[in-house]
């Protein structure tokens, strides 16, 4: 019933998508302590797997939360693609943005991204010269490789127009909607998806420029 | 002025159709659009060929039987603006114009630029109404309703049920004409009663009549001839999600 | 045939509930036993097919849109008229019913006009109750304002779009009967004939608009709300669509056609700007309420209407009728434009055109107040013409808009056809020889909500009803006629378009049998309209064929419809000497040009009885007695 409807469908969307953003937001945090130097980020690294069992009932959650929103990503797709068989010699757009048309280019960029992240800097099965727990090392070393550093940009600008429109639709997709905040749910999101980016690109390009080594 | 027409022809549901192009010749600026085709219409009849379909009625921008695509906008260019409103002053001497009947696996073309739109009163008959028999009405003003409540009410209530938020869709959502039948009722006192099966029911059947689902694209709000805002679907969305979960 | 309107007895006050008191009931247990048709699902015919499917009674409803929900009835703006008395100001049910006699200028039945006002008390409730969003104070209360000149304020208003809200409730209530399989809907359906067997109407013939099928549904009776017939005239208000094929099929049947000729003219409508203008649009007559009407002094006077000094233009309305000013009725005000108009005082580039100018009102009470009053509809002006009211005046000619006459009815809304009942505009009940402004839309819901569900069942209760076989010949009969009548209209293949045809017909309707008639000018259309007819049935060009959908095929069986029509309404006004409401004959006026009644010779309703192809219908006449409003000549001066 509520799954097989696509309200219900999008507002699984929606909560997945804001379970990761909410992780995202923890994410880019823990992340920038890589500007206060090894010791930091290590031991930050460290206290995050001190607890395995959360550690563990986190992921699980992520995990469950990325599926679930990419199935329902697919499924409405496929039912948009479906309700239009025949589609217009011109059309034009007057109330629509890039972001919002590229929803689900950009999904799979970020969610191949993830993929291969897990792999670099979590497993360390793509990183060259990957040290369990040594974090600073693992990630300033992989950033050193420019086209991996490169690849890591792209993905972000991908999640940026991912979020620009997301974190904002998925308010809309659960009706947390009133004229009189609008306007500043929107700067928020904005402002919010901003900063996450710009906060996770800062160090592959910290790394190039070689402030951190 | 001059114009270059590129209108969709089809005989019927069946055949498939294609874009053919006409000159409408010497059309005067104060035309609405409608009386254009009108004019290209006389033309193709005096030339023996059939005259193009398209639904029509009020030409007032009130009954919403009209609707094409006009250069790739429902309704053309001018902003809250039915066909049948818009006027020719909006276009410049020696334009192309690309003439189509709304695009939805929902609204089936039947010929030409006429779609079948009763994919919208079924959505109706599940439930966007409210359940009262002739003569059991309670006397007029026994229910006070604020002004702004009854003004929201009408501003929802203000679709002509013409499907251009359909037709401009990317996902050929129905969600604006739905959730603003299911906005104007339910913001009632005389609505709250069924709220709930309204709510889920009308929902249900827009999925069933295969329409697609809203990502926020927000091109229905910029065609709506009467501008029904997008604010209506979350609305929907959150009386959806409230009643299908919690509420008994 | 004679004409019993069947009026109960007793004082006027109950004769409508005596009535319902003394009609047979049909019990719960049969009810679904009869089939009803309904054609027409507009304000009346969405109502009564809603009420008579919530009563049990299973309801088959067609209409030639391809939703209920866009029959003309959305058009309707300002508003719908009810003696709440919520102002406090005076109203009540006996002075609705006494403004509307006299506004129809003593030409309408007491008996059905009071009933209409005591019912319009239930109207409200029952839209209300619909869900629809009248206006509101901000105390939460029902807004009202005066229309068309009425002392009270008694009109309820949704916005402009009135009819449409009070539509969307009837079409609501009709889908969710649709829904709980009480009503079946036929949509993009038109009713070509009228099923008529041992006198008594048991049916009606369609054809479905997209497959071309010719179809006979059979009922126990016939209810037919298909609308008023104001595109005789080609350019109207009236909704492109809009015709009078249901009720002449219906006359030609059987059923008297009353009062043909009385036909309504708005006076505030936007003016003609080409031949290749397909319809008029209607600005609200609530627009006079602080609009000042006026044309230059000067004839062809070249200067922007701002720049006319107050001493060189003449507010004529204001200068013939001191007391009632801009706010004489319609026909009053419609006829006035046409005066100085003929004169050559018009203005705008057609010389048909008067100024309706804001200027004062927006010096007065500020731009806001009037953005506020008339914001959607200076919009709409500014649309069609781009032209801003705020700051050059409004330019407004009088159009067709409204038929007062209709299919004759009696009391329970029945026609001379026993089983055939009609509701709405496509009857001449209650508004005589004029209507006042949001009135049509409380008698079509009078009619459909509160009427018909009680008379159509004393109907029922009292008459027996045998089965129609699918075979009757009758049936085969119709259905050939039909198709051979569809055929020939294709088999024509002549040079010239149905529209300019029908344009050729207007016009001349317009000249002769418009706002002002006269014998003369009668009798030249008389000679006239059958060769217009002539020239249709051989130089007409419809192309396609039947088995598909065809918009012209349909538009050219209901401009052949009106080529007879035309000539009917002309009769009618030739045989009326004298000046009523609408009708205006030149002949009869009193010495300072107002209308000149004749109630020792005419105070009656005329009802026609079609006699044949090729034969003059047959006149009847129903007398009017008047004891509760006297016979007064209108005076607005
Ligand atoms: C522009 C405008 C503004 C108006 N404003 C007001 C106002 O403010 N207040 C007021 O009181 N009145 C107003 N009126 C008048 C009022 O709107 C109409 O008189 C009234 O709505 C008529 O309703 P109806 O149900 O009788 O017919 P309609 O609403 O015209 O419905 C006719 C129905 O019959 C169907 N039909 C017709 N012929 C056939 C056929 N042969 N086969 C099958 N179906 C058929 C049509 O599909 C349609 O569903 C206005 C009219 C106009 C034109
Ligand atoms: C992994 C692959 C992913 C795919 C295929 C994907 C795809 C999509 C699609 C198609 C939509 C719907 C478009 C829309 O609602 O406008 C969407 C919405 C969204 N996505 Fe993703 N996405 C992915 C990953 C992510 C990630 C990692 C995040 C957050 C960090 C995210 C956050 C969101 C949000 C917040 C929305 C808005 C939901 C809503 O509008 O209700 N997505 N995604
Ligand atoms: C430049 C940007 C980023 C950097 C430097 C970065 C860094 C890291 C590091 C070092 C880890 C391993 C932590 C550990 O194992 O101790 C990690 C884990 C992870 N990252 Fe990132 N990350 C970035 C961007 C992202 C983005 C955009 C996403 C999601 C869209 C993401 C999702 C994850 C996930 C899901 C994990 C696994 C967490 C776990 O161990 O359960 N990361 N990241
Ligand atoms: S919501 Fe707007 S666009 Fe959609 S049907 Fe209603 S009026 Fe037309
Ligand atoms: S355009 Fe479509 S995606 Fe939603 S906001 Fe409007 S329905
Ligand atoms: S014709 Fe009625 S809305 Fe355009």
């Amino acid at each position: 019933m509520f799954w097989g409807s696509t309200v219900g469908k999008k507002i699984v969307m929606a909560v997945t998508g804001a379970i990761g953003v909410g992780y995202l937001i923890g994410h880019v945090a823990g992340n920038l302590l890589v500007f206060l130097g090894p010791a930091e980020i290590d031991t930050y690294a460290a206290f995050l797997k001190s607890k395995p069992s959360l550690l563990w009932a986190a992921r699980t959650i992520l995990l469950l939360a990325v599926i679930l929103h990419i199935i329902a990503a697919f499924q409405l797709a496929r039912l948009s693609q479906k309700s239009r068989p025949i589609g217009y010699k011109r059309w034009r757009a007057v109330g629509s943005d890039f972001a919002s048309r590229t929803m689900r280019w950009t999904g799979p960029v970020v969610g191949i991204f993830i993929v291969y992240h897990l792999l670099h800097f979590t497993t360390g099965t793509v990183h060259p010269d990957f040290h369990e727990g040594r974090v600073y090392h693992n990630v300033t070393s992989g950033f050193q490789v420019w086209y991996v550093s490169a690849f890591y940009i792209v993905a972000m600008i991908a999640l940026l127009a991912h979020l620009y429109h997301g974190a904002w639709s998925m308010f809309q997709s659960v009706g947390l909607n009133h004229p009189k905040y609008n306007r500043l749910v929107r700067a928020f999101t904005t402002i919010i998806t901003i900063v996450v980016v710009l906060g996770f690109i800062s160090i592959p390009v910290a790394v190039l420029l070689g402030f951190i080594a | 002025m001059n114009l270059t027409l590129h209108i969709w022809r089809q005989k019927n549901a069946q055949t498939k159709g294609k874009m053919t192009r006409y000159e409408a010749r010497d059309i005067n600026s104060d035309m609405s659009f409608l009386e254009m085709l009108d004019v290209v219409n006389w033309a193709l009849i005096e030339k023996g060929e059939e005259p193009i379909a398209f639904d029509h009625d009020c030409r007032e921008g009130i009954c919403g039987s009209c609707g094409m695509m006009i250069n790739g906008v429902a309704h053309g260019p001018q902003r809250g603006t039915a066909a049948c409103q818009l006027h020719m002053r909006h276009f410049k001497d020696g334009e192309t114009i690309f003439i189509e009947p709304w695009r939805s696996k929902a609204f089936p073309v039947i010929k030409d630029l006429v779609v079948d739109r009763s994919a919208f009163d079924r959505i109706i008959q599940a439930g966007g109404y409210i359940s009262v028999r002739s003569g059991a009405a309670p006397e007029a003003s026994t229910i006070l309703i604020g002004k702004e409540v009854a003004d929201l009410a009408m501003d929802a209530a203000a679709c002509i049920g013409c499907g251009a938020c359909v037709a401009a869709c990317p996902n050929g959502s129905a969600s604006l004409f739905t959730s603003a039948k299911i906005a104007h009722l339910n913001l009632l006192p005389q609505g709250k009663p069924e709220q709930k099966q309204r709510v889920l029911r009308m929902v249900q059947v827009m999925d069933q009549e295969g329409f697609g689902n809203c990502t926020m694209h927000r091109e229905c709000e910029a065609v709506c001839p009467k501008e029904i805002s997008v604010n209506f679907i979350a609305r929907m969305n959150r009386e959806y999600l409230v009643n299908s979960l919690v509420s008994p | 045939m004679q004409l019993n309107a069947n009026i109960p007895s007793g004082p006027i006050e109950q004769k409508w509930d005596r009535q319902r008191f003394e009609n047979k009931l049909v019990s719960p247990a049969n009810k679904h036993k009869h089939n009803i048709i309904v054609v027409g699902s507009g304000l009346a015919g969405a109502s009564a097919a809603a009420s008579l499917a919530e009563l049990g009674y299973h309801v088959q409803c067609f209409c030639y849109h391809d939703s209920p929900r866009r029959a003309h009835s959305i058009a309707a703006q300002g508003g719908i008229n009810a003696a709440k008395n919520y102002r406090n100001d005076g109203d009540s049910i006996y002075r609705l019913f006494q403004d509307t006699v006299k506004g129809g200028d003593f030409r309408s039945r007491e008996a059905n006009v009071y009933r209409m006002a005591q019912i319009s008390l239930n109207i409200i409730d029952q839209c209300v109750a619909q869900g629809v969003p009248f206006a509101r104070e901000y105390g939460g209360l029902l807004d009202n304002r005066s229309f068309g000149g009425a002392q009270v304020s008694r009109t309820f208003y949704a916005r402009g779009q009135t009819g449409q809200q009070l539509l969307l409730g009837a079409y609501q209530s009709l889908e969710r009967q649709i829904d709980a399989r009480q009503v079946e809907m036929f949509p993009r359906t038109e009713m070509l004939d009228l099923l008529v067997i041992d006198g008594r109407a048991r049916g009606i013939v369609t054809r479905n608009l997209i497959t071309g099928s010719i179809d006979t549904f059979v009922a126990d009776a016939v209810i037919l709300a298909t609308g008023g017939y104001g595109n005789v005239f080609y350019l109207s208000t009236n909704a492109k669509q809009s015709n009078a094929t249901a009720i002449w099929r219906a006359f030609k049947r059987g059923a008297a056609f009353a009062n043909p000729c009385f036909t309504q003219i708005h006076p505030t409508c936007i003016p003609v700007t080409g031949h290749y203008q397909s319809k008029l649009t209607l600005m609200s007559e609530s627009l006079r309420n602080d609009g000042r009407i006026w044309v230059p002094k000067k004839k062809r006077d070249g200067r922007p209407p701002e720049q006319i000094p107050e001493t060189e233009r003449d507010y004529y309305l204001e200068r013939r009728y001191p007391s009632f000013g801009n706010l004489v009725p319609r026909d009053v005000a419609s006829r006035a434009a046409k005066e100085v108009c003929d004169r050559g005082d018009g203005v705008g580039e057609t010389g048909f055109g008067v100024y309706l100018d804001f200027a004062e009102a927006i010096k007065n009470v500020g731009a806001p107040v009037i953005r506020e009053r008339y914001g959607n509809l200076f919009e709409m002006y500014e649309r069609i013409t781009a032209e801003n009211p705020y700051e050059v005046p409004m330019r407004i000619y009088p159009a067709v808009h409204y038929t007062m006459g209709g299919l004759w009815v009696d009391y329970n809304l029945m026609s001379t056809i026993p089983g055939l009942f009609v509701l709405g505009e496509a009857n001449f009940s209650d508004h005589g020889a004029n209507r006042l402004g949001a009135s049509a839309l409380m008698q079509g819901l009078a009619d459909g909500y509160f009427i018909i569900p009680y008379t159509l069942g004393n109907y029922l209760a009292t008459t027996r009803l045998d089965k129609v076989a699918n075979d009757n010949p009758v049936i085969r009969e119709i259905e050939s006629e039909i198709n051979s009548r569809l055929k020939q209209l294709l088999g024509i293949r002549g040079k010239r378009t149905v529209d300019s045809l029908h344009q050729e017909l207007g016009k001349l309707m317009w000249d002769e049998c418009g706002m002002v008639r006269n014998a003369a000018g009668l009798k030249h259309a008389l000679a006239k309209i059958p060769q217009v007819r002539d020239e249709f049935w051989h130089d007409a060009n419809i192309l396609g064929a039947n088995d598909e959908l065809n918009q012209a095929l349909e538009k050219a069986g209901r401009v052949a419809d009106f080529l007879e029509l035309a000539e009917l309404m002309c009769l009618d006004a030739l045989q009326r000497e004298e000046s009523c409401g609408c009708h205006f004959r030149e002949e009869y006026q009193t010495p300072d040009g107002e209308a000149q009644r004749d109630d020792e010779h005419f105070c009656y309703v005329s009802a026609w009885e079609y006699a044949g192809a090729n034969k003059q219908p047959a006149l009847h006449k129903e007398p009017l007695s008047f004891e509760h409003v006297l016979l007064t000549q209108r005076s607005y001066k």
